[in-house]
C-alpha cells in the first residue's frame, strides 16, 4: 500500500480548532484515506504566510482571512479558499472587574448577555470617564481582520460608541488576553473561548455578552485552504473537506462533549484544563453578575447548517472592511471575494456522507424556516442580528458597483 | 538618507539570537538598532523608536500586533510587510522557513532594506543550526551517561568486564536494530523498576 496523502493543518489555540483537530485524531482522516499533520501556531498572521507560501495545505483560519488575501490585503500573492466554515459563534467578550463595576454603578438594571443592555451600560461608562478626563478605555481583538473585531465594532456602534473614537481597539494574541486584562493594559477584549472563561477563572475577567447574542448563528472561523494546491490535488482537498465535515458531526453529538474538551485540553493542542472548556462546550457560561448563564448557541460545530461557506457572510464581511475603512471594493474585487467562498466544494463533500446541503449560495430566508437542500428540505435559521437590522447582499454588490 | 542610517528595531524574546542579529546589522555597518525582548507594552515601544525597519521572529505572537500597526489610522509611521514586491516569492519563503518576518515603513524603498533581511535570514540560520548542534551534544552526552550506567549495571549484576558488558549491549542492538543508547536506557529502566535505583 502506498503512503496516505499528507496534509500539513495550521490552528491556534481556541476551542473552535476542535473540528480539524477531532478530525486528525478521531480516525476521520484516516479513514479517508489521508494523514493531517496538526502544526500550532502562535499568531495568525503564520498561519497567513504558511498557508501562502505552501509550508501548510489547509489552516483553521479567520473567517476574513481569505476575504483579506482575495483583495491582496496580505504581504503576498496567494489566493485562499473557504469551502467550509468551522461552527457559528464561539466568542465572547470581557472586561475587566473594575470596567464592569463601573459599568454597574452607572446602569445597575442592565442584563449581564443583552447587547443592547451592556451597550447602554457601557456607553454611559464611557461618557462618565471622558467627563472626568481619563484616558479612552481599550478594547482588544486578535486580527484586524477578523469577526472579532467587527462585530465588536458592529455592537458598539449599533448603541450609538465610536469604535474608532470612543474607544481604543488593540491587538493581543487569544492567549495573553487573560494577561493582557489582569495588568490593566486593556480594559475588555472580544475572542474566542476558553480565552473569556480563562480570564474569568485567573484574572477576574467578567464576560458581558456572546456572539450568538450580538449576531446569532454567525459564521467565525474557516477551513481555509492553499487555492493552488485544492486546484491541483482536487481529490485530496474532497477527502479532506468529507473528514473534516464528519469530524464537525462528532463535535457537535453532546455525547461527546467530555471527550473533546479532554483531547483539546492537551498540551499540544490548546494547553489548558478541561474544566476551563466545558462551559461553552457545554452553553453554561459563567458571565459578569456571577451566574451561570445558558447559551445554548455559544458554539455550533454542525447542527443549523454551521459549515456552510454562506457567500451573504464573505459579503458582510466584505461590507464591515469598507465600513471602517480598510478597503473600498469595486465590482472586481467583490467577484474575487465572493468566489473564495466555495459552497460547491462544501456540498460535495455533503453529498458523500450522504447530507443534505443548501442549494443556495446565499441564505435564501430572512426568518427561521425551510430552505431547498441538495438531499431533501432543510430546517434553516438564517444569522440574526440583536438589533434587527438586516445585510442586504444585493444592496451593497450594488453599492460596490457604484463605487467600481 | 544612506541605508546605514536606517532605525532597525529587532523584537525577539530569544536574546541570545537578538544579540547575534544585532551583531550582524552592525558588522553591516548598521549603528542604529534598538533590541526589545520585553513585550510588555510593545506596540506603545514600536511608537516611541519609530524605526525605519521591523524585524521580528515568527514565534513571537505579538506579529498580529505589530501588522496591526499598519492598519490603525492613530500611528504616524505605517509599517508595512516586506516583500509587497509579489514578484520575490522566494525571498519570502526563504524568510519565512528560516523564522523571520519583516517589515518596513510605507515609503521606503524595499530593495534599500533587502540586504538587511538576507542578513537576518543567515543569522537566523545560523541560530538555528547553533541550537540544533547544542542539542545534539546534549543528547550525545545524555547517551554517554545513560551508556556508563548501563554498563556499571552489567558488571555489578553479571559480573561482566566493562568491555564485556560493551560488547553484550552492542550485539543486542545489533539483533534488535535499535541504537545502543536505546538498550543502554532500557536496561536502566529495567533495573531501577526491579532493583530499585541502587547506585
Amino acid at each position: 500500500m502506498s503512503e496516505k496523502p499528507r496534509i500539513r493543518l495550521g490552528f491556534m489555540p481556541l476551542l473552535d480548532a476542535a473540528i480539524p483537530i477531532v478530525a486528525a485524531e478521531m480516525g476521520f482522516a484516516d479513514r479517508r484515506g489521508i494523514a493531517i499533520d496538526l502544526v500550532r501556531e502562535s499568531s495568525w498572521a503564520n498561519i497567513r504566510d504558511r498557508l501562502a507560501i505552501g509550508h501548510f495545505e489547509a489552516a483553521h483560519a479567520l473567517a476574513p482571512m481569505p476575504i483579506a488575501a482575495a483583495l491582496g490585503l496580505t504581504p503576498f500573492e496567494a489566493p485562499l479558499i473557504a469551502p467550509m466554515m468551522l461552527g457559528l459563534g464561539g466568542n465572547a467578550i470581557t472586561v475587566s472587574e473594575s470596567l464592569w463595576g463601573h459599568m454597574r454603578s452607572v446602569a445597575p438594571e442592565a442584563r449581564v448577555n443583552d447587547p443592547r443592555d451592556m451597550g447602554r451600560a457601557l456607553k454611559a461608562a464611557i461618557a462618565a470617564r471622558a467627563a472626568g478626563g481619563l484616558a479612552p478605555l481599550v478594547f482588544a481583538v486578535v486580527h484586524p481582520y477578523s469577526s472579532h473585531n467587527y462585530e465588536l465594532r458592529y455592537w458598539l456602534a449599533a448603541c450609538g460608541i465610536d469604535p474608532d473614537r470612543d474607544i481604543r481597539i488593540a491587538i493581543v494574541p487569544p492567549p495573553f488576553m487573560p494577561d493582557a486584562l489582569a495588568s490593566g493594559r486593556i480594559d475588555g477584549f472580544c475572542v474566542g473561548e476558553p480565552w473569556n472563561t480563562r480570564a474569568a477563572r485567573l484574572a477576574s475577567g467578567c464576560i458581558i455578552l456572546t456572539k450568538a447574542a450580538i449576531w446569532h448563528n454567525s459564521p467565525e472561523k474557516a477551513l481555509a485552504l492553499n487555492a493552488g494546491w485544492a486546484a491541483q490535488k482536487p481529490d485530496i482537498a474532497h477527502a479532506l473537506l468529507v473528514a473534516v465535515l464528519e469530524a464537525a458531526q462528532w463535535c457537535e453529538a453532546v455525547e461527546n462533549r467530555a471527550q473533546l474538551a479532554e483531547i483539546l485540553g492537551r498540551p499540544d493542542r490548546l494547553d489548558v484544563p478541561a474544566t476551563d472548556l466545558l462551559p461553552a462546550l457545554r452553553g453554561q457560561l459563567g458571565m459578569a453578575d456571577g451566574l451561570e448563564h445558558a447559551v445554548p448557541d455559544m458554539l455550533v460545530f454542525a447542527a443549523n447548517q454551521a459549515n456552510m461557506p454562506w457567500k451573504d457572510h464573505a459579503l458582510w464581511y466584505l461590507a464591515q472592511m469598507r465600513r471602517w475603512g480598510q478597503t473600498d471594493p469595486g465590482p472586481a474585487e467583490v467577484a474575487r471575494v465572493t468566489a473564495a467562498f466555495r459552497p460547491d466544494l462544501y456540498r460535495e463533500a455533503a453529498k458523500a456522507l450522504g447530507a443534505s446541503a443548501p442549494r443556495s449560495d446565499l441564505q435564501p430566508v430572512s426568518e427561521p424556516g425551510e430552505i431547498e437542500g441538495t438531499a431533501g428540505v432543510l430546517h434553516y435559521a438564517p444569522s440574526a442580528f440583536f438589533d434587527d437590522s438586516r445585510f442586504d447582499p444585493a444592496a451593497f454588490v450594488a453599492t460596490c458597483e457604484r463605487a467600481g | 538618507m544612506n541605508a546605514a542610517d536606517l532605525l532597525i528595531l529587532v523584537v525577539d524574546e530569544n536574546r541570545i539570537r537578538a544579540s547575534i542579529i544585532e551583531a550582524g546589522l552592525r558588522e553591516a555597518g548598521h549603528e542604529r538598532v534598538v533590541l526589545i525582548s520585553e513585550m510588555q507594552g510593545l506596540l506603545r515601544r514600536i511608537e516611541e523608536i519609530g524605526p525605519d525597519v521591523i524585524i521580528v521572529d515568527l514565534e513571537n505572537p505579538n506579529r498580529d500586533l505589530v501588522e496591526h500597526l499598519s492598519a490603525i489610522s492613530s500611528a504616524i509611521r505605517r509599517p508595512v510587510a516586506m516583500f509587497v514586491d509579489q514578484s520575490d516569492h522566494d525571498m519570502m519563503a526563504a524568510a519565512i522557513g528560516a523564522g523571520v518576518s519583516a517589515y518596513v515603513v510605507d515609503g521606503l524603498r524595499q530593495d534599500r532594506v533587502k540586504a538587511i533581511l538576507d542578513m537576518a535570514i543567515a543569522r537566523f540560520r545560523a541560530y538555528s543550526r547553533l541550537k540544533d548542534e547544542l542539542e545534539e551534544t546534549r543528547a550525545a552526552l545524555e547517551d554517554r551517561k545513560v551508556m556508563d550506567r548501563a554498563k556499571a549495571i552489567l558488571i555489578r549484576s553479571r559480573g561482566l568486564t566493562e568491555e564485556e558488558a560493551h560488547h553484550l549491549i552492542r550485539r543486542t542492538a545489533m539483533s534488535q536494530s535499535r541504537r545502543m543508547a536505546d538498550v543502554a536506557r532500557a536496561i536502566v529502566s529495567t533495573a531501577d523498576l526491579l532493583l530499585g535505583d541502587q547506585e
